[in-house]
């Protein structure tokens, strides 16, 4: 069976990341770009089911501009077999992400998608859910745990208070939580060998897809300070701070 | 101007993150429904008819929405949602899971995570693990919004009467099927409820030294969380974590214990009221955000907090 594995490029998860003086956007001047960690999770698991002799291609997809290039040859490196590239310029949307990936995946006809559940940038936890509306297919969110079975893939989720676990008619969508595994580092010969796999690049109009904007970023702002605060001496100080002066325990 | 809050409940009743997204539904004004979608509800509807300033409470009650399949409920959501300017949920696990669904089925953006109503078509929310905060503006005529619960005060539960609408709608996607839930079972007060958080990291070295945030939480009314680098240590489940990608809290206090304060577990926990860190590295980030740091080994702060309290 085929997977098919969304990446996207994002800020390293590092950075701290500061809005410009002037709150038109937030400052990503010569900062370090990598793979959005829950996309890495991603990889990491097809390559396992890869491994496990479950699935037999990857293909890593990334929507974005030229520089996510260089996330599809990590993907590559890690143990996909070949790159999708869409090329779009500035910020693209969620929706738009996921009319981009339907017409991929109406493409390759993958049996499993696999993505991460957000992106550290724009946190908007929505991509997967959208591509499975979009395509009809069944989503397992914030999954810890994957197992493929004849025809149908069994998820277990991360939910509030606990663990749920579903089963999902293939082809179906994985979106991938912190737990769901550790991903490897590409050893340098994979690197050199992922300089060699195929890449291709479409842009949206070779995929029919018309991109709108539904929502547009005004300005952006440092969060509220918190005001400095003290350091207490010993533990009998800070139950009488927080008694007296914070007034939180009585 | 007509919302519709899509309730967090487990059936027999209704869970306070509903509470909190219907004040949200406040702030944007007009009239506001709520959509109860489960099987066996009527508990959670008749709890939510109670929400003052609720019109009506629409119940969908049949098997296909038992486990709050995102399949199901998106397709349900999107039907009802027709009659609708604006469709929130509060940004939880569910909420998360099903409402982008409905945005795509109704070919429109989703804002994620709002903390606050600017205008009808303007909102807030955090980027960057909230290092940043953006003012953004949707430009759908239907808007469908998930709402930091964290960030709007809960209206009250009861003194409303709202009306009772039964939908016989029955939406079954086909595609996927509950196998087995397993949730924790605790006395302690939920993680993103609780007035009071104690939560701790790393440095607490291993799951059987969180038995001393125990006897504080017992004495506090305290939820016990901790940071991400407890959970994946494998000290504590999951469902403990809190930051960027775990749960988001704002308890009165909040008592970080052993974490160092990586900026993905201040996302989770800086809007707190009053932080109190216990740490021995007196150079840990979390001493920046905290109200009253302790630079002390928490192997003996720990029970002296106990015997003090």
């Amino acid at each position: 069976m085929k997977a098919l594995v969304a990446v996207k490029r994002v800020v390293d998860y590092n950075v701290k990341v500061r809005a410009k003086a002037d709150g038109s956007d937030v400052d990503l001047n010569n900062v370090k770009m990598a793979i959005n960690p829950f996309c890495e999770i991603a990889v990491e698991e097809a390559v396992r089911l890869k491994e496990a002799g479950t699935v037999s291609e990857i293909v890593a997809v990334s929507v974005g501009a030229s520089g996510c290039q260089e996330q599809i040859r990590t993907a590559l490196a890690l143990g996909a077999d070949r790159g999708i590239h869409v090329d779009v310029e500035g910020r693209v949307e969620p929706l738009s992400v996921a009319k981009l990936l339907k017409a991929v995946v109406e493409q390759e006809s993958p049996d499993l998608v696999i993505m991460g559940k957000q992106s550290i940038d724009g946190d908007n936890n929505q991509t997967g859910q959208m591509l499975g509306a979009l395509t009809g297919m069944g989503q397992g969110t914030f999954a810890s745990e994957v197992k493929v079975g004849e025809g149908s893939v069994e998820v277990v989720r991360e939910v509030d208070g606990g663990l749920q676990t579903i089963s999902l008619t293939l082809p179906a969508i994985v979106t991938t939580d912190l737990r769901l595994n550790e991903p490897r580092y590409a050893s340098l010969p994979n690197i050199m060998k992922a300089k060699k796999k195929p890449l291709e690049t479409f842009t949206p109009e070779q995929l029919s897809v018309e991109l709108k904007n539904h929502v547009t970023q005004s300005s952006v702002a440092p969060p509220p300070e918190r005001a400095a605060g003290i350091k207490v001496e010993d533990v009998a100080q800070l139950v009488d701070k927080l008694k007296n002066e914070a007034k939180v325990i009585s | 101007m007509k919302t519709l809050v899509i309730a967090e409940h487990d059936n027999a009743s209704l869970k306070g993150a509903t509470l909190n997204a219907v004040a949200a539904a406040q702030a944007l004004g007009g009239d506001i429904d709520v959509l109860i979608a489960g099987a066996d509800c009527g508990g959670a509807a008749g709890a939510a008819a109670q929400i003052p300033g609720v019109g009506k409470v629409i119940c969908a009650d049949n098997a296909a929405y038992e486990h709050q399949l995102a399949e199901n409920i998106s397709l349900l959501v999107a039907e009802i949602g027709a009659d609708y300017d604006n469709l929130l949920a509060a940004s939880t696990a569910n909420g998360k899971n099903f409402m982008p669904r409905v945005a795509a089925l109704l070919d429109v953006g989703q804002i994620s995570d709002i903390l606050s109503v600017e205008s009808a078509d303007t909102f807030t929310r955090p980027i960057y693990a909230g290092n940043v905060i953006a003012t953004v503006q949707s430009t759908d005529a239907k808007k469908v919004i998930t709402v930091r619960t964290t960030a709007f005060d809960a209206v009250p539960a009861e003194g409303g009467a709202a009306t009772i609408e039964n939908c016989d709608a029955v939406l079954e996607a086909g595609v996927s099927k509950f196998i087995r839930e397993e949730v924790a079972v605790s006395d302690r007060p939920e993680l993103t409820a609780a007035s009071v958080v104690i939560s701790g990291g790393r440095g607490m070295q291993n799951g059987d030294n969180f038995s001393l945030l125990e006897g504080i939480a017992d004495k506090l009314n305290a939820a016990i969380g901790a940071s991400r680098a407890a959970v994946d240590a494998g000290f504590v489940p999951n469902d403990y974590q809190v930051g960027q990608t775990g749960k988001i809290v704002a308890p009165d206090l909040y008592i970080a214990v052993g974490i160092s304060g990586a900026i993905q577990h201040l996302a989770g926990m800086k809007d707190s009221k009053v932080i109190v860190a216990i740490n021995k590295d007196e150079d840990a980030p979390i001493f920046q955000v905290a109200d009253y740091g302790l630079v002390a080994d928490l192997f003996e702060a720990l029970p002296a907090l106990e015997a003090a309290i």
